[in-house]
């Protein structure tokens, strides 16, 4: 696959370049956040809860990373405001739009358990775990698109081929989802192996994967926008 | 003395001593002792053997002699070899209620053994092998090879009362034990040790005497291992010297010893008690040194195999990218070859002349090196100098990184035992990646979509575009079928808690009627449906409309195959129930349905091969009707779109009026010939090539896995579809596959070799293939090794012979897309690139205006799946060479290798085949344009030939008016006109 805004042209104006910095700044210091929180996520429940650990009490160290990965992403979107909010602002345009969103968030969760049994995912046995690898997928996935697009498959779409981003925002969208996907793909690779380590169970190394690889993507992806400002260029904007 | 012995392999130098020392051996049981050791027994009663369902001969033979033998007296050692338990094993598995029954019997017959036993006879019973949890054995599982010993004799046999779990004793202990209570010489090349208790001396009151007794056992064994020891260390150089000296000297002071207590017999407590344990200590010793001794490798043979196998994978590679470089041509790969093939053979014969041994292997591996070199000099020395090599090589992708993973799961044990999940997941990702790739590169969205940027206000844009949903729905659909297709799964050997799919087993082992009624219609289903699908998709391209022969038999004689096979399985599911008047008439029948099934596909193939052009020609005289033009508009046209639509077809159908007047002023009673579903005829011939094929192979597995065979067929279409949606037809020509296509075609064969219910292991080799229409066969026959051998390698001779099918499908499935994409007028940009084009999707008939290129693409299709398998038997090669040390290296890594390299060969001539094919089908093409000019000519008419591509039917066609083909024209093969419409 070819790595994206490969050929775009360069760009000069100087005064785009310090909008740019700032917009890389904000990205990172949010980026940073949302690490932040999901270490938070790995070491605060162990005040409150007894024999919390992530390889244990796995599922409930899910539960509360999705929780908190989630309320971080929408605190800091409704905060930053990286896009144009929109023009309506009723309350039922409100409310029937985060309806929505929640209607995207649960049918991305399905498609995902979908897509995992079909991968070769127990059907029966094991469904929760399943399901909870699908949330926290979406919770990785999905919930930044929510945040970023709003309920709009088709944006959804736009953003992720060639020449469709429009905006850093949306370029570090597709850097972080793309790694998500890396990451909980390369998690399943130690699960054949006869080592008979307590994080080969499933689904415990996919989650480990799908977090490292959001992790790894939300470092990498300001760095990158950084390195290739000059080159980047987006349309529209 | 009797002996129950079904240890033959080790007893071997024992039995030849049997008759020299005068002892009378009598034998009943296997016909294969007969082959074994002829003139040995004195008496001997053999039943066939080979037939694994049958349970009953033998044993039944056996039991009517068995006891009226012991009786008589005429006997010194009496062997008897029992076959049921085995042969229930395979048939059925250890927990089958015939299992019951089968033990119950012996258990009885070993009751009534006992009951007749003298007092100076010892029954010794014991099995050759134990059996997995399904019934078979071969693999070096704890199973498999632990297998019980039970010795009885009416006297005290054992000094003191047995322990609780019993002591394992290796099996070569069983000859030389045997030997000395027989009173023999121990052979010559045992190293087993006795087993020393089965010698004391119970009615003895002293104990000292039973210790003296076992030592003298255990010495005359250790002489004889010394003995062999010595002579073996002073031809071969193999064994460790340090701990040969340590072993000798431990057995001169065990013997000092020995023949200090034998002459003082006195107060030699203490000697007694150092003599048997040293004694013991040096036969485990020489048995540990020579076990590790003799698995040794040459390391050389190993390495210069693997650089071999890695130099011609290079090879491959790179004349795989050469091939699709405009200056290619095929002389440089002819002359290496044979000049190597050449070369080897002077050799060899210079070699035999002068009276050297030759191993054919070596000569095998010079004759490849000997073509290898020098082609890869010539292709250094050409290209070194103007471009460097790297350009040649294809650019990383997402793909080679699967390959490579691919690559390294050779070398670890889990990834291979665990590979009927691991291929899968390699195929489902990167069927995923494709949809994605398709996605990002903007194939499947109208562009509209993907470049207007108004966030959350997007216009509906148009009507979405087919090839997004279609492309969705075939990935949606692979990965389903691709699952369920993983329902079919059996254990690999290794596997510490695994149950195979009941699905695997035959319906004859199905207790329940009503489940297997029920099963039996599901796979008579499955068999229509597969039947069915062929028929729809030969229907959807016109090829069912020819009047050609191999159509007529996929008309009628594939029915008729459906028809035995379907019978086959009633009467092979059913056999046991069969009232016992009607025993013969069943055996018969189901021995002659799958020949007769087996027949017809061969003659299907003759026909095939006789004929492979499944075109309709109608010849129509008169003038050609001329075509109507399209207008879906009413009224006058209201856009720019409409009038590109619209115009080009009002030009055309002027043209053709005028051009029509034209001829008609020319000539009255023009001929016209019009020639359907020539662009699909390649694939039409491979795909009847594979059906036929399917059949035989479908009736040598059991009777559920039909329903694999059908997940294949609609498995491959689907991901040939999927792969067509990204491949770009280059019109005029460097025709290529993408390695991604090839890859995820060798990955699904991989795939459906285990959903066929095979793993690599010896013990999962399904035996029961090889009575498919084979008479009560005698002995193992080149014809049961081939069934066994094509009931494995089923998958990998279907996919290699269909490979060509990743070079035809994109030009079929041209024509689908731009019938879908006239439906609704195109966007401008396509209208005005197109009108051209869409008219005349020439489909497959492109391949033949570039004959170069066809015949280049074939070929680097040939190298690029050529070199997938290659790199896999690479992996294995080097996997199990590095590895050699490994616990598992007999149990996983070479097992692997084995089917590896089996199915390599396999999928390399069936590779050849499906080339072959496809070069046969364009021979009889070019034949047959010639034939019907002459013809046309001959009637000495002007004529004009209309060759129409596909059609829904060919009655709806209108074949249009074309310039009339001269026979220079079509000699070049590139100037022909096509037309389809459907």
């Amino acid at each position: 696959m070819d790595w994206p805004l490969s050929d775009t042209s360069f760009c000069i104006a100087t005064q785009e370049n310090t909008m740019k910095d700032t917009d890389i700044k904000k990205l990172l210091y949010t980026h940073l956040l949302c690490i932040f929180s999901i270490i938070l996520s790995i070491f605060i429940p162990s005040f409150f809860l007894e024999n919390f650990s992530i390889l244990e009490t796995h599922l409930t160290w899910l539960c509360i990373c999705s929780v908190s990965v989630t309320a971080v992403n929408l605190v800091l979107y409704l905060v930053v405001k990286p896009n144009v909010s929109s023009k309506r602002s009723s309350l039922s345009y409100k409310v029937t739009r985060f309806l929505k969103c929640c209607i995207y968030f649960l049918t991305s969760c399905f498609f995902f358990h979908v897509i995992f049994v079909l991968y070769g995912a127990p059907l029966i046995e094991l469904a929760l775990e399943t399901f909870s690898l699908a949330v926290i997928l979406s919770t990785f996935t999905t919930i930044p698109c929510l945040c970023l697009l709003g309920p709009n498959f088709k944006a959804w779409l736009r953003i992720f081929s060639r020449n469709g981003v429009t905006s850093i925002w949306e370029n570090s969208l597709q850097i972080t989802t793309i790694s998500s996907f890396v990451g909980i793909w390369l998690g399943a690779f130690p699960i054949p192996l006869d080592w008979g380590r307590p994080w080969q169970e499933w689904p415990i190394s996919c989650t480990l994967g799908a977090t490292f690889g959001y992790v790894a993507g939300l470092v990498i992806s300001p760095l990158w926008i950084y390195w290739n400002r000059k080159k980047l260029t987006y349309k529209n904007n | 003395m009797n002996s129950l012995s079904c240890h033959y392999q080790d007893a071997e130098d024992l039995s030849a001593a049997f008759p020299g020392l005068g002892r009378r051996v009598v034998f009943m049981g296997d016909e294969t002792w007969n082959d074994l050791f002829p003139g040995v027994f004195s008496q001997a009663l053999f039943f066939p053997s080979f037939n694994v369902r049958d349970l009953e001969t033998v044993d039944n033979g056996i039991m009517k002699h068995l006891y009226p033998t012991m009786d008589s007296d005429e006997w010194d050692v009496l062997i008897t070899h029992f076959l049921g338990v085995d042969h229930c094993g395979h048939k059925h598995d250890p927990y089958h209620p015939e299992m019951a029954k089968k033990l119950t019997q012996m258990d009885k017959m070993i009751q009534g053994l006992v009951k007749r036993l003298k007092n100076d006879t010892l029954l010794v019973v014991t099995g050759d092998h134990g059996m997995t949890i399904s019934g078979n054995h071969g693999g070096e599982s704890e199973l498999e090879t632990s297998a019980a010993l039970f010795l009885y004799s009416p006297r005290a046999l054992f000094p003191s009362a047995p322990a609780e779990e019993p002591e394992i004793i290796p099996q070569i202990s069983l000859v030389p034990t045997l030997a000395l209570l027989l009173g023999l010489p121990i052979p010559f090349g045992n190293i087993g040790e006795v087993i020393a208790e089965v010698f004391s001396e119970i009615e003895d009151s002293q104990p000292r005497f039973s210790a003296l007794a076992q030592a003298s056992a255990l010495h005359l064994n250790a002489q004889q291992v010394s003995r062999f020891l010595h002579t073996y260390s002073a031809t071969a150089q193999d064994l460790q010297v340090q701990e040969l000296h340590r072993l000798q000297k431990l057995f001169s002071k065990a013997s000092a010893d020995y023949q200090r207590l034998l002459q003082s017999p006195q107060g030699a407590e203490a000697v007694l008690q150092t003599v048997i344990p040293e004694l013991q200590q040096f036969l485990r010793g020489v048995r540990a040194m020579c076990i590790e001794s003799w698995a040794r490798f040459s390391l050389v043979r190993m390495a210069g195999g693997a650089a071999l196998l890695a130099a011609t994978c290079f090879l491959c590679l790179l004349v795989s990218q050469w091939a699709t470089s405009p200056a290619f041509y095929f002389g440089p790969l002819l002359k290496p070859t044979a000049s190597g093939l050449s070369g080897a053979m002077v050799c060899a014969g210079l070699l035999a002349s002068t009276g050297l041994k030759l191993d054919s292997m070596v000569l095998g591996a010079m004759a490849a090196v000997g073509s290898l070199l020098p082609f890869l000099w010539k292709a250094w020395a050409s290209w070194g100098s103007k471009r460097p090599l790297a350009s040649l090589l294809p650019m990383p992708g997402p793909v080679l990184l699967l390959l490579l993973i691919r690559f390294a799961g050779f070398f670890s044990d889990s990834y291979i035992i665990t590979e009927a999940r691991v291929a899968p997941f390699l195929l489902i990702s990167l069927i995923l990646l494709l949809v994605a790739r398709l996605h990002w590169e903007g194939k499947l969205l109208p562009p509209k979509l993907l470049s207007i940027p108004r966030l959350g206000f997007l216009t509906p844009a148009g009507p979405p575009q087919y090839s997004a949903m279609h492309a969705v729905g075939l990935g949606v659909g692979l990965l389903l079928c691709i699952r369920l297709a993983g329902l079919f799964y059996r254990c690999h050997e290794e596997t510490p808690v695994c149950s195979s799919s009941p699905l695997l087993s035959p319906l004859r082992s199905t207790v329940d009627g009503r489940t297997k009624n029920l099963w039996y219609g599901a796979c008579v289903g499955a068999l229509v449906a597969l039947l069915a699908s062929v028929r729809l998709w030969l229907h959807c391209y016109g090829n069912l409309k020819s009047p050609e022969p191999p159509v007529l038999f996929v008309r009628w004689g594939l029915p008729l195959m459906g028809l035995g096979t379907a019978a086959y399985w009633a009467l092979a599911s059913g056999a046991d129930e069969a009232p016992p008047r009607l025993r013969a008439l069943v055996s018969g029948a189901s021995v002659m349905l799958p020949r007769a099934v087996a027949g017809l596909a061969a003659s299907g193939l003759m026909l095939l091969l006789w004929r492979p052009v499944t075109v309709l020609v109608k010849a129509t005289t008169g003038a050609p009707r001329t075509r109507t033009v399209l207008t879906p508009f009413s009224g006058p046209p209201t856009s720019q779109a409409d009038l590109d639509y619209v115009v080009p077809q009002i030009y055309r159908h002027i043209q053709e009026e005028f051009r029509g007047r034209l001829e008609r002023t020319k000539s009255q009673g023009l001929l016209t010939v019009a020639a359907y579903q020539l662009g699909s005829v390649y694939s039409a011939a491979v795909v009847m090539a594979l059906t036929l094929l399917a059949f035989p192979l479908l009736l040598l597995h059991a009777e559920r896995i039909s329903l694999v065979f059908l997940l294949l067929f609609l498995q491959s279409f689907l991901l040939l579809h999927l792969l067509a949606a990204g491949i770009p037809i280059t019109t005029p020509g460097p025709f290529t596959v993408p390695w991604h296509a090839v890859f995820a075609w060798a990955l699904m064969a991989t795939q459906t070799f285990y959903t066929t219910g095979h793993q690599p292991v010896f013990s999962a080799i399904q035996w029961h293939a090889a009575f498919v229409g084979v008479s009560e066969s005698r002995d193992f026959t080149w014809l049961s090794a081939f069934l066994v051998g094509a009931n494995t390698f089923a998958s990998h001779i279907l996919f290699a012979v269909g490979c060509p099918l990743l070079l035809l499908w994109p030009f079929l499935c041209e024509n689908q897309g731009s019938q879908k994409r006239r439906q609704p007028p195109g966007n401008e940009a396509e209208a005005r690139v197109r009108p051209e084009e869409e008219q005349e999707p020439r489909m497959e008939m492109r391949l033949r205006d570039a004959p170069h290129h066809f015949s280049a693409a074939l070929l680097q299709l040939g190298l690029k799946y050529l070199f997938v398998l290659g790199i896999q038997i690479l992996a294995c090669v080097l996997a199990a060479s590095i590895l050699r040390r490994h616990l598992l290296v007999w149990k996983v890594f070479a097992p692997k290798f084995i089917f590896e390299a089996m199915g390599f060969i396999v999928s390399s001539v069936g590779l050849c085949l499906g080339i072959a094919l496809v070069m046969r089908v364009d021979g009889a093409v070019s034949s047959w344009f010639r034939q019907l000019v002459l013809t046309q000519q001959k009637a000495g008419e002007q004529s004009s030939l209309v060759c129409t591509g596909a059609g829904l039917s060919a009655r709806k066609a209108q074949p249009h008016l074309l310039p009339p083909c001269s026979q220079d024209l079509l000699a070049s093969g590139t100037s022909l006109f096509y037309n389809s419409r459907s």
